[in-house]
């Protein structure tokens, strides 16, 4: 069962490395989100500073939703879904698989570049700390929220719209607590271990829960 | 990983795939109603029937992809294995992903579908040669032709070594050649103890034991 699971999380590694994979994709789309948002704000250093972990947040939450709606469609078109239903490896343990590997590749980018576009936000360094921490914690809880998406979308030609309008509502509490722990950094007045908590509890409770929505709705197709 | 594995096992007996008064629904449409049949170690079963007679749909709900509205399938395999992984299932797309090699394909459903000790099943380069695409192993899959995608998908069974194959329209885009490679691998599988059951119009190239016409009711 463990060769199985590296078996498919390397498989994904090598799909998202090759032409076509998601890995420079979101990280692409985040760039450009972050970079439009002074033109539509305007250059106010200050307003910028203020919203900036915010900017960060809500363009990493999309870039996510961008990378996710092929998690399993591919599959699902290819035949190998139906495969992966007869494997030796149980279909939740395929589906934490698949987002983990769907993790590295595409969010931890993201992750990564968050300090460097928190610079264009004008974000101090204490604060670019806190949003790096905050992205770093929470988007594993955005891709397996994501997977439940990708799962009830999978039969859908195009779904990647429906998957979003699914996905958002249930993202908001990770939305939440993400900027108040990255924003909690430079307002004197709020804890920073509060949020940070709530957001890591998110993390581990959608670990725990949604890979097996998600594998009870790839059962339906 | 590539160890050279004993081709050609030693016939063992599995207990028989037993079908009984099997109804599934489809879109609210009753496809297949009271399909019955009992199919021993080693034998084989051919499924006809007109387009939309149920052909697929008899094979995903054998390899338990489809709920059932009624009846029973009970899972040719050996005592004491798991029954849900003792099934081979060949559908009308190949499962291969395109920007991967031939060899990387395999090597990944040999992971997921051969039992973890290894112990069975050949190595993935052995299925390659065996249906003739050893001198493309290393070329993406997307550049293959859909008898050469097909290929790769006939491999799969070989890479994995499980009781009972179901295939559907197995010999789809094939040559001549491939098709009496596969018709011998077939009867290899069955000489073996091995079940089958391939939804078909055409010749499958070797003589099934029982042949199943959804049109004419669903007996063997």
């Amino acid at each position: 069962m463990n060769a199985a699971f590296v078996a498919l999380f390397l498989r994904e590694m090598r799909i998202a490395g090759r032409v076509g994979g998601s890995a420079s994709m979101g990280v692409a789309f985040f760039l450009c989100l972050v970079a439009i948002t002074p033109f539509a704000v305007g250059p106010d250093p200050k307003l910028l500073a203020r919203i900036g972990p915010a900017i960060l947040w809500i363009s990493a939450l999309l870039a996510t939703l961008l990378g996710l709606d092929r998690l399993f469609q591919a599959d699902a078109e290819e035949g190998s879904l139906d495969q992966l239903h007869l494997a030796h490896l149980p279909l939740e343990l395929t589906v934490v698989a698949k987002c983990a590997a769907h993790w590295v590749s595409a969010e931890l980018p993201l992750v990564l570049a968050a300090p460097v576009l928190g610079l264009m936000l004008d974000q101090e360094a204490g604060a670019l700390l806190a949003v790096t921490a905050s992205l770093l914690v929470g988007s594993p809880a955005l891709t397996l929220i994501g997977a439940m998406g990708a799962a009830a979308t999978v039969s859908v030609r195009r779904g990647g719209l429906l998957m979003a309008l699914l996905v958002l509502p249930l993202a908001i509490p990770v939305l939440i607590f993400g900027v108040s722990a990255a924003s909690a950094a430079t307002t004197a007045d709020a804890s920073l271990l509060a949020p940070f908590a709530i957001l890591a509890a998110l993390a581990l409770a959608a670990l725990a829960l949604c890979p097996f929505a998600a594998a009870a709705l790839l059962r339906q197709v | 990983m590539d160890t050279p594995q004993d081709s050609r096992p030693k016939p063992r007996a599995f207990s028989p795939l037993v079908v009984e008064a099997l109804c599934v629904e489809r879109g609210r449409r009753l496809v297949l109603e009271n399909v019955g049949f009992t199919l021993g170690s080693g034998e084989s079963l051919r499924v006809v029937g007109r387009n939309g007679a149920g052909k697929s749909t008899l094979l995903r709900a054998l390899a338990g992809l489809l709920p059932l509205r009624s009846g029973r399938i009970r899972l040719g395999c050996a005592e004491g294995e798991d029954a849900s992984i003792a099934t081979h299932y060949l559908a009308h797309a190949d499962g291969a992903r395109a920007v991967l090699t031939a060899l990387e394909n395999l090597q990944f459903w040999r992971a997921m579908l051969a039992e973890p000790d290894g112990a069975n099943g050949m190595s993935p380069s052995e299925a390659l040669a065996r249906v003739g695409l050893a001198p493309l192993a290393e070329a993406p899959v997307g550049i293959l032709s859909a008898g050469q995608k097909r290929r790769i998908a006939l491999a799969r069974l070989f890479v994995a070594s499980r009781p009972l194959w179901l295939l559907d329209e197995p010999l789809t885009a094939l040559d001549s050649r491939a098709r009496d490679q596969f018709a011998e691998a077939m009867r290899a599988h069955c000489e073996a103890g091995g079940i089958l059951v391939a939804a078909t119009h055409e010749p499958l190239g070797f003589e099934t034991a029982r042949t199943l016409d959804l049109d004419a009711g669903g007996r063997a």
